[in-house]
């Protein structure tokens, strides 16, 4: 464990008084330019670079319609500066939404606004400079786009969309994060985040069915390039072997054994998350995605189904369709693309499944609304389906189930402080303090009704909990899969009847 | 004619035009703009009248600042009302006859300028007490503040304490919307009222009041949550083709 000191966590959340600079210094490591050059971006600050920047602002304000509203239409009424977990976990004031949005808006103002070109003074509009790029790159990376001030804000500004802007123009000007840009690179040339090569992940998965056969005794499979499986699974690539992600795999594969339904991962799309949003490049966003579409022509399914995973589900539900569609090839009964907590539900509903929930009873669970599912896509056929679905999925897995505060759920929810394409070990301090309000909601019910486990549908959110509960003081492996609860819970087949 | 009348005529046609083209030309960028990609703030309405209610309820109960802070939407609630109610009001001095139900509110008129004026000092209160909202506050966001309380202050002070001519003020201003000058009441505070308020509608399309027309083309609020059920192409996105062979 790194020596950094978690806030302490009081009887409940309080807004702290700001403490200016405290995150000044936190930024993540810059892309070096063999892997600028390997996204397509500039390997090093352009010459001109600020005027570059400037016109790239102009350019992507003008193409969209978000940003054009969501830069003018600020009135600093304050509605959000209490709602950012990272404002909340460092009182730095620059992580207040409307600060951080200032950070670009200034310039905007500057240069395309006639307040900011003539009185530039009287409306903060400032000149783009290096300090100020600086201080973008430092502060957009204390972002995790998870919406939550975007439920607040009374003209519906989002920040999320704003930090996406800043993060395409410093790439565009050759100052990139190397992390996502890393990432981009495994998954433009392997097809995965991790890079991990095809007969690694066939291999992996045979691990997996050798586990589970001797584990439950019965034949699960975890198939992978069939052609003609009537279901292609697109899950983050961490649900390969990652803990407690892998345990969740386990879970869809059970799922999909119990319901007969015949299904395929993909190895040339064997990812879910899509880096290209975190940096809000366009052009990534849709050559990440259309690797799936690519996959599920080429292996004929009938139906694309998402695994568990925060962001990659926002891209699937709410993008795809958009920028991989149409999708008149898939079988049009379904919802397209399906989340699994939906398939799972779906078979629950109809009773096609059997669970012992007492294969539980060592867990006493509640779940985290990860931020992407919650404010930026759906589930069912109902708005907040994506809150009440998986609630049900894990509660026919578990006999105990509580729920956090309802200020901390649901729309509320607390991000976990690593999404965004923040999950990167220089971080972790800020990781540490942005996850504070979630543990201080998940300590009131630990308390309070003895809950043990903390359940949710995210890859990221995964791998943090993982990283930050023990600076709280809380186990690892609290974190779970809400998959890998049906893993356990679940009866296949004679020997568990 | 006198000096008086001929500036404050001109000033209000300038006023007027830089209001409504101004206003009209961001209204036209902002629905010109193309917005790429679904990005409503989830739980969102599945249909378009879902999303009209959703919108009803976020310009006039203030829904989503109402869930952020209690004081703010108080103050905030309270003047956005007073003002609506006293605009409305206003329209006596622009229409012969009057319409209909102008006479009903006069009751109402007995609080609304105090109400315009009690919350604009709650969230000006705000902006000194609370220190996130003074973090945040730049100079002109006091300005604006200051512009609006003056405002309502000079109007309250004509309304009860130095009437001024309204008879000769209505007929200046139906003068001007006939082409038919008259004379303008000199009155020191009806003069500083109409003067603030021209450069109030001056600013307004180069200042944040642009949030009015801005919330009903705000994606995150005006979208319906249907991505699955009907694809959506703007911009960037309506220029892919994924069915090329080829790809692109």
């Amino acid at each position: 464990m790194a020596d950094i000191e978690a806030p302490v966590l009081g009887e409940y959340q309080i807004i702290p008084k700001i403490k200016l600079g405290t995150m000044a210094g936190s930024m993540p490591y810059i892309a070096k330019p063999d892997i600028q050059a390997g996204v397509g971006f500039p390997k090093e600050l352009v010459p001109d670079w600020e005027n570059v920047a400037v016109k790239k602002l102009g350019e992507m304000v003008s193409e969209s319609r978000a940003l054009q509203v969501f830069l003018d239409s600020c009135v600093k009424c304050g509605a959000c500066t209490d709602k950012c977990h990272y404002y909340l976990g460092t009182s730095d004031p620059k992580n207040m939404p409307v600060a951080r949005q200032d950070l670009l808006r200034s310039v905007y103002r500057r240069y395309y606004t006639f307040a900011g070109k003539h009185f530039p003074k009287l409306v903060g509009a400032r000149d783009m400079t290096k300090d100020v790029l600086d201080e973008w790159y430092n502060y957009f990376h204390q972002c995790s786009q998870c919406r939550r001030c975007s439920v607040f804000c009374p003209y519906g500004i989002d920040t999320a969309e704003i930090s996406m802007a800043a993060r395409e123009i410093m790439d565009t000007v050759g100052q990139g994060q190397k992390y996502c840009n890393e990432v981009l690179i495994k998954l433009h040339s392997i097809g995965n985040n991790l890079g991990l090569p095809g007969p690694a992940l066939a291999n992996t998965l045979e691990g997996l069915e050798e586990d589970v056969k001797d584990d439950t005794g019965v034949d699960v499979k975890y198939p992978v390039d069939v052609k003609g499986a009537e279901v292609l699974l697109v899950t983050p690539s961490a649900d390969f072997f990652a803990e407690p992600h892998v345990d969740g795999l386990i879970g869809y594969g059970k799922v999909f054994h119990a319901a007969g339904t015949s299904w395929t991962l993909s190895s040339h799309a064997s990812e879910a998350g899509n880096f290209g949003m975190f940096i809000g490049s366009n052009k990534d966003l849709h050559k990440v995605a259309r690797r799936i579409r690519e996959a599920a022509l080429e292996l004929g399914v009938k139906r694309i189904i998402v695994g568990e995973c925060g962001h990659a589900w926002r891209v699937a539900y709410s993008f795809w369709n958009s920028i991989i569609g149409p999708f008149d090839f898939l079988d049009q009964r379904y919802p397209i693309p399906q989340h699994i907590c939906e398939f799972t539900y779906d078979l629950i509903q109809r009773k096609a499944l059997k669970f012992d929930k007492s294969a539980n009873d060592d867990k006493v669970v509640t779940f985290h609304d990860s931020c992407n599912v919650a404010r930026a896509s759906r589930m069912g056929n109902m708005p907040g389906g994506q809150f009440i679905i998986p609630r049900a999925v894990v509660r026919a897995s578990v006999n105990k189930f509580f729920d956090m505060a309802p200020e901390t759920i649901y729309e509320s929810t607390y991000c976990c402080g690593g999404g965004g394409g923040l999950l990167t070990d220089e971080l972790l301090d800020l990781r540490i303090k942005g996850t504070a309000p979630r543990m201080q909601a998940f300590k009131e019910v630990v308390e309070e009704h003895g809950v043990t486990h903390i359940a949710a549908i995210c890859a990221i959110c995964k791998a943090q909990f993982t990283k930050v509960l023990p600076y709280y003081k809380f186990p690892m492996d609290t974190i779970q899969s809400v998959h890998g609860l049906v893993s356990k819970a679940i009866r296949l087949g004679a020997v568990n009847e | 004619m006198s000096a008086v009348t001929v500036i404050y005529a001109l000033l209000f046609y300038v006023a007027t035009a830089i209001l409504v083209i101004g206003v009209a030309r961001k209204i036209y960028i902002y629905a010109r703009a193309p917005q790429p990609l679904k990005i409503p703030t989830t739980p969102a309405p599945t249909t378009r009248l879902g999303v009209a209610a959703r919108m009803v309820r976020e310009v006039t109960v203030f829904e989503s600042l109402f869930k952020a802070n209690k004081w703010t939407w108080l103050f905030g609630w309270i003047f956005h009302f007073c003002l609506f109610v006293e605009l409305i009001w206003h329209l006596r001095y622009f229409t012969e006859p009057v319409l209909a139900f102008l006479p009903w509110m006069q009751w109402f008129i007995n609080f609304t300028g105090y109400g315009m004026v009690l919350g604009l000092l709650g969230l000006w209160g705000r902006r000194f007490l609370v220190d996130r909202v003074r973090y945040i506050s730049g100079p002109s966001d006091h300005l604006m503040l200051a512009l609006l309380v003056a405002i309502g202050a000079s109007g309250l002070a004509m309304k009860f304490l130095v009437h001024t001519d309204i008879v000769a003020l209505k007929a200046f201003f139906i003068g001007l919307m006939t082409l038919n000058w008259q004379r303008m009441p000199a009155d020191p505070l009806l003069l500083i009222h109409l003067t603030l308020v021209a450069l109030l509608m001056i600013i307004f399309p180069v200042s944040k009041l642009l949030h009015a027309p801005g919330v009903f083309f705000s994606p995150t609020r005006n979208q319906v949550d249907n991505p699955r059920e009907q694809r959506w192409v703007a911009g960037w996105t309506a220029k892919l083709d994924n069915t090329k062979a080829a790809g692109n």
